[in-house]
């Protein structure tokens, strides 16, 4: 079977593989690029562990081909930080203790990131709405929701200062 | 998981995609947003030895009113439905049930056209097509069809596009004066199936007569499957509580539901019957009438 020839911008660098067509953009992101921040829950589209930005557009990336992001832009959980400075969306989660054993983190740094991008001041419901996607089996979500409140109250306050 | 290998073609011309099709038959699937073929891929329920990716193909997500339709790309996501001010506004009941299917982030990707030619009796956009009285349309090289939803669903996952085709659009006549409809989905949590589904689009006219009902019903069959019975039994009626409460019963007793972990024969027939009532109900104050 043929392979195929990609070129990515993965958290504004662009990369270049030789991949398999069979190769999932996940596996891709893990083992090719060693961006291990991107987890793997279940495997099966349920469980958003594995969300990324997909020309800005939260996806499950273990639903999609590695050779289907040709020539598109991708930020993944390790593109949040800029110049050592966590995004508000990651001080948000530190502040609030919005994670317990941090496995669905990433995606829910994903999405919440993509939610504030749209909408800068979320209700609550709409906070909740947007991480649908996103299972957490530890926090119950309270401190999650608190953590995109707090982060969308930080982004407001920097963008009025 | 790990699918199986395969050979992935991302022909850029719809022309080039039906060549593909052609040349393959039956060993090709077409990727759209893969949210129901890559799952089966890595489950090794779905083998194919080529892979069609469509999604590089320009104007296939193309949302437009024209000529009295509103005409729905094959590659529209659901995030562009559930988002469209035209669809809200104009087509509620198309947006009811976009924002239902799977989660966010799975309707990033997911598209209306996938949703219909996967033809799982348990995705929601089949019976809403139904209910709307809604076209396929089927682009082969040969040229294009159009197909009444009413049609398209001929099995279990089996539809009537041809090998050689692809669902390229999907048609839904603009609304007459006095419609209202909505999609009632019952789901035991985000991203699961439903249980049941209802989609009920009505039409009445001024003095509050129901000139046309459309009534689709998701997951209680082989198939989607579209209630003729209680449909012409609204034709001509008020609706109000003692006609709605026949109607949905007629819905009840034309499904066909199994039972599953989501629940008994009984209870979904009986779902059926609640959810009729609630989508008919729904979809008269759309369409700006009240229950007498």
């Amino acid at each position: 079977m043929a392979t195929h020839r990609i070129r990515v911008t993965v958290n504004g660098m662009a990369r270049e593989a030789e991949v398999e067509p069979r190769l999932l953009f996940v596996h891709f992101l893990r083992d090719v690029l060693r961006l291990t921040g991107t987890h793997i829950g279940c495997d099966t589209t349920h469980c958003g562990a594995c969300t990324v930005l997909l020309d800005g557009k939260p996806i499950k990336s273990c639903t999609m081909f590695a050779v289907q992001a040709n020539g598109r832009t991708v930020l993944t959980v390790e593109g949040l930080e800029q110049n050592g400075q966590l995004h508000p969306i990651q001080d948000g989660f530190w502040q609030e203790h919005g994670l317990q054993c941090g496995f669905c983190t990433p995606g829910m740094l994903m999405t919440g990131y993509a939610l504030l991008q749209h909408n800068p001041a979320p209700t609550e419901e709409e906070i909740r709405w947007a991480i649908s996607g996103n299972l957490c089996r530890c926090t119950g979500y309270v401190n999650i929701v608190k953590a995109v409140q707090y982060a969308a109250e930080k982004i407001r306050q920097g963008e009025a200062s | 998981m790990i699918p199986p290998k395969f050979e992935y073609f991302a022909p850029t011309t719809v022309h080039e995609a039906l060549t593909l099709l052609r040349q393959y038959g039956a060993e090709a699937k077409l990727l759209s947003g893969g949210q129901s073929l890559i799952p089966l891929m890595k489950l090794r329920l779905a083998m194919p030895a080529y892979l069609i990716d469509i999604n590089r193909i320009p104007g296939l997500d193309q949302l437009q009113e024209q000529n009295g339709f509103l005409s729905i790309g094959a590659l529209t996501r659901e995030a562009d439905l559930e988002h469209s001010e035209l669809v809200r506004t104009k087509y509620p009941i198309v947006c009811d049930t976009a924002r239902v299917i799977g989660d966010p982030l799975v309707r990033n990707l997911a598209t209306i056209g996938g949703n219909l030619a996967h033809a799982d009796p348990a995705n929601d956009h089949p019976a809403t097509m139904l209910a709307l009285g809604a076209e396929i349309v089927a682009t082969g090289l040969d040229g294009e069809r159009t197909i009444p939803a009413a049609e398209f669903f001929t099995d279990f996952f089996t539809t009537a596009l041809r090998p050689d085709e692809m669902l390229t659009a999907i048609r839904i006549p603009a609304p007459a004066a006095g419609s209202g409809g909505t999609y009632v989905k019952l789901e035991r949590k985000v991203g699961d199936f439903a249980i049941v589904g209802v989609a009920v689009q009505v039409t009445i006219d001024a003095s509050g007569i129901c000139t046309r009902a459309g009534i689709g019903l998701t997951n209680v069959a082989s198939t989607p499957l579209k209630v003729h019975a209680a449909e012409a039994f609204l034709q001509g009626k008020r609706l109000d509580q003692n006609s709605i409460q026949q109607a949905a019963q007629l819905a009840a007793e034309a499904s066909r539901p199994e039972a599953d972990l989501r629940g008994s024969v009984e209870y979904k027939r009986d779902m059926v019957r609640v959810l009729t009532t609630r989508a008919l109900t729904g979809a008269l104050q759309r369409a700006g009438g009240q229950v007498a």
